[in-house]
């Protein structure tokens, strides 16, 4: 049986949900239902949805949204606060080092292979020093939690982690809707996220930026699924939300094209993948990119947040190490633990997950989004014989995890309120200070028993509430 | 403001009002082609002629309200239908949705796939109240800028943009009745004429103005185009049209700290719209001024892209 966030051993309702369930008794299932219904007409309504293009039906869907929170009590969250802020210098501290000295692969505690031989590692960064040191901005790590007490990492995002604004909107609604709960809870503020993340990378503008250095999100455009994201915060931020024809690169500075003519651009936060950033530099067959980007980058002339080759350090195979990172770097013990993972590319751990596939979650180490993995338990036998031979053809591409028994939260059910699965990704933000907002995105499976709770396989999310003291 | 930005709210702003203006097309098709006449009918082609589609229908066959519904209502493949119009708006609209306030984007959001749901059949059925609800959803996000868009350059552009479009329907529509009257000179004057001529005037919803600035009285089409050309008070003519973009030209000019081209093509033709008289324009020939006008404003068009580095 796995943990229900809502109620102890005894079946108890835990101290931090108590408000909640007096809440969900005072209007009852069906009166919740009826407002769930208001609050998808609104999330509609101000287009708050998630672009899937080319697949027919609705091009713009909405995430579902589930109006029981998600709570974390104060106890709980200085855990999770200090583990991830630990997590997010650990890994910036790894690529620094990866793109520098090498002293964890000289050190025996990474093999050089995993780093250097990563398709997510830019050879074209070595010895190139990003403003601060700083080379992943915007750290979502996702979390799990397995019993009472135990929060396990799932995955680190050192790239571009996506789905804050469903935490800034969740809560949004949520307040609009229930002033009254809150007005009763003791919910931390989330607000300041996009003034953090302004004031993040504003510091880490190149040397010759000015005091007021010019910062545009870069979007790829409107049919990008996370579209909706990238133009809210360039909102929330007061920025110009910008497009790769609308830059252009001179003179190793970028430049974008405005009504008065060429105006200078200090920071970039894109939202675009290495490879597509700069035809130039990477993939010269994008039609994306802003040709001689890379090359202002490496010259010091504008700030890329966050950092090309950034993402060698959320990569699976990576992942594994990240505990040791802490320990290396940091001289600390880790706060949140890894789940347990198998190495493929260890004969070992190769012979053991191949023994025991029906049993695990086999995952491809370059995978995202809940693609391309294997839930050995609701797989078929020729599902899983299939998998056995992608792993046996190139093992060194694989990881094998144990089923987890993941909590479970409240989630309103149309009769009563039932259990599902969860995780939760929370965004710390690192430029000279590092920032982290008590929130996160939680994410949520709504099917009864599945794990899976990627939006673009169906999950939903929640307003996630961490309580003050 | 990013080129792309003032580009995406100008075309915006035209979209809305290319919708709205082609929906009050139809209600004046609808409205003229209900009149008992002689069989050569030319109501529908003319409403086709104005909007540049005309090409879509061969020459020689009748053209029927089932076709307009088709082209210029459900057609997304034709540009120039309301369907098309919208979505288009919207698209602009989402790209740059950081310009815009909530209000606006949501006049724009909601119910953006409704015409989706309509085959030709059930659209003839539900004709008036989706004519309706296009004017509707132009009126609610125009509102929606009045009263909450700072008036910054995006308001300029899509002010600007919102005029140009409207000045050119309203001169497409008094070219309407060039076309429809063309086969049959005969009754210039006439009972007929008469009823065509009311029919552009409600189209542009100016009846009741007519009226008042006229103090009623017959109609007359010098009055009618004197309204609907030269009358600087009336909203949907030439006149005020071009006041709005010259006002807003210079705004632009100023905040931009250079003069345009465009603002001398716009300020030309409103100097030379204060000096004309409407019995003038009917010597000189309707037909012919109007083209002239719609030259005129396409040019404008590309100027206005070339000064703010969207062409």
């Amino acid at each position: 049986m796995a943990f229900f966030e809502m109620t102890d051993q005894t079946g108890a309702v835990r101290p931090c949900y108590a408000e909640v369930r007096r809440w969900v008794e005072e209007v009852g299932i069906e009166g919740l239902n009826a407002r769930l219904k208001e609050a998808e007409t609104i999330f509609r309504r101000i287009g708050i949805t998630f672009a899937v293009y080319g697949e027919g039906g609705d091009p713009e869907r909405l995430i579902p949204f589930d109006l029981l929170p998600r709570i974390f009590s104060a106890a709980e969250w200085r855990v999770l606060d200090r583990g991830i802020r630990q997590r997010a210098r650990a890994l910036n501290a790894f690529l620094y080092d990866v793109y520098h000295r090498g002293e964890i692969i000289r050190a025996g505690i990474v093999p050089g292979e995993l780093v250097y031989r990563n398709k997510a590692f830019l050879p074209e960064m070595i010895g190139f020093d990003p403003p601060g040191r700083v080379y992943s901005h915007i750290v979502g790590i996702d979390i799990i939690r397995t019993g009472e007490g135990g929060f396990q990492v799932l995955e680190d995002n050192c790239r571009t982690p996506s789905g804050v604004s469903y935490m800034l909107e969740n809560r949004e609604i949520m307040q609009r809707m229930f002033p009254e709960l809150f007005g009763a809870s003791r919910v931390a503020p989330v607000d300041s996220y996009p003034n953090d993340l302004l004031a993040t990378l504003k510091e880490v503008a190149p040397a010759g930026a000015g005091s007021d250095p010019t910062v545009v999100v870069l979007t790829p455009g409107a049919f990008n699924s996370a579209y909706y994201e990238h133009s809210f915060l360039a909102d929330l931020m007061g920025v110009e939300l910008v497009e790769p024809m609308d830059l252009y690169v001179d003179g190793d500075k970028v430049w974008m094209k405005t009504t008065h003519g060429p105006k200078r651009v200090d920071v970039i936060y894109r939202r675009i993948d290495d490879d597509y950033i700069d035809p130039l530099a990477f993939r010269p067959d994008s039609m994306l990119g802003v040709p001689g980007l890379f090359g202002a980058y490496r010259a010091g002339g504008v700030t890329l947040c966050s950092a090309p080759g950034a993402g060698i350090a959320d990569d699976k195979a990576i992942y594994l190490f990240v505990p040791e990172m802490i320990r290396f770097y940091l001289s600390e013990k880790p706060i949140l633990e890894n789940v347990p993972t198998w190495r493929c590319a260890l004969p070992d751990e190769c012979a053991y997950v191949l023994d025991h596939l029906g049993e695990l979650v086999a995952k491809e180490v370059h995978g995202s989004g809940g693609y391309g993995m294997l839930i050995g338990p609701k797989a078929t036998r020729a599902e899983i014989d299939a998998y056995a031979a992608r792993i046996r053809a190139d093992p060194a591409d694989f990881i094998a995890q144990p089923t987890l028994d993941l909590s479970t939260v409240p989630v309103l059910g149309h009769h009563d309120i039932v259990g599902r699965h969860v995780d939760f990704r929370p965004y710390c933000l690192v430029g000279k200070q590092m920032r982290l907002a008590p929130g996160g995105l939680t994410r949520v499976a709504l099917t009864e028993g599945s794990l899976v709770v990627n939006s673009s396989q169906g999950g939903g999310v929640k307003d996630t509430w961490v309580l003050d003291e | 403001m990013l080129s792309r930005t003032a580009e995406n709210i100008f075309w915006m702003a035209r979209y809305i009002e290319r919708a709205e203006s082609t929906a009050r097309l139809i209600q004046m098709g609808q409205r003229m082609a209900i009149l008992p006449g002689p069989i050569h009918r030319e109501e529908w082609r003319s409403v086709l002629r104005v909007t540049g589609c005309d090409g879509l229908i061969e020459g020689d066959r009748p053209v029927a309200e089932a076709d307009i519904v088709h082209l210029l209502l459900l057609d997304e493949g034709n540009p120039s239908s309301i369907r098309a119009c919208m979505l288009r708006a919207r698209a602009n609209g989402r790209a740059v949705r950081t310009a815009l306030t909530q209000d606006m984007w949501e006049a724009l959001n909601e119910d953006w796939r409704k015409l989706e749901h309509y085959d030709v059949a059930s659209a003839r059925r539900n004709l008036p109240e989706l004519l309706d609800w296009v004017k509707t959803r132009a009126s609610t996000f125009r509102g929606a800028a009045e009263t909450g868009q700072i008036r910054n350059a995006g308001h300029d552009f899509l002010r600007i943009g919102g005029a140009l479009e409207r000045a050119e329907m309203t001169l497409r529509l008094l070219d309407v009745k060039y076309y429809v009257l063309l086969p049959e000179t005969s009754v210039v004057g006439g009972a007929r004429d008469h009823y065509q001529w009311t029919s552009v005037l409600h189209a542009l919803s100016a009846a009741r103005a007519y009226h008042h600035v006229y103090g009623g009285g017959d109609y007359t089409p010098w009055r009618i185009a004197d309204l609907l050309i030269l009358n600087a008070q009336f909203p949907r003519s030439l006149s005020f049209c071009f006041g709005q973009i010259a006002w807003h030209l210079d705004r632009l000019a100023q905040a931009h700290g250079r003069r345009t081209a465009a603002q001398a093509t716009a300020a030309g033709l409103l100097s030379e719209l204060r000096d004309r008289e409407s019995g003038e324009i009917f010597e000189e020939g309707l037909h012919e001024f109007v083209q002239n006008a719609l030259a005129i404003t396409n040019r404008l068009s590309r100027e206005i892209a070339q000064a703010y580095h969207f062409a």
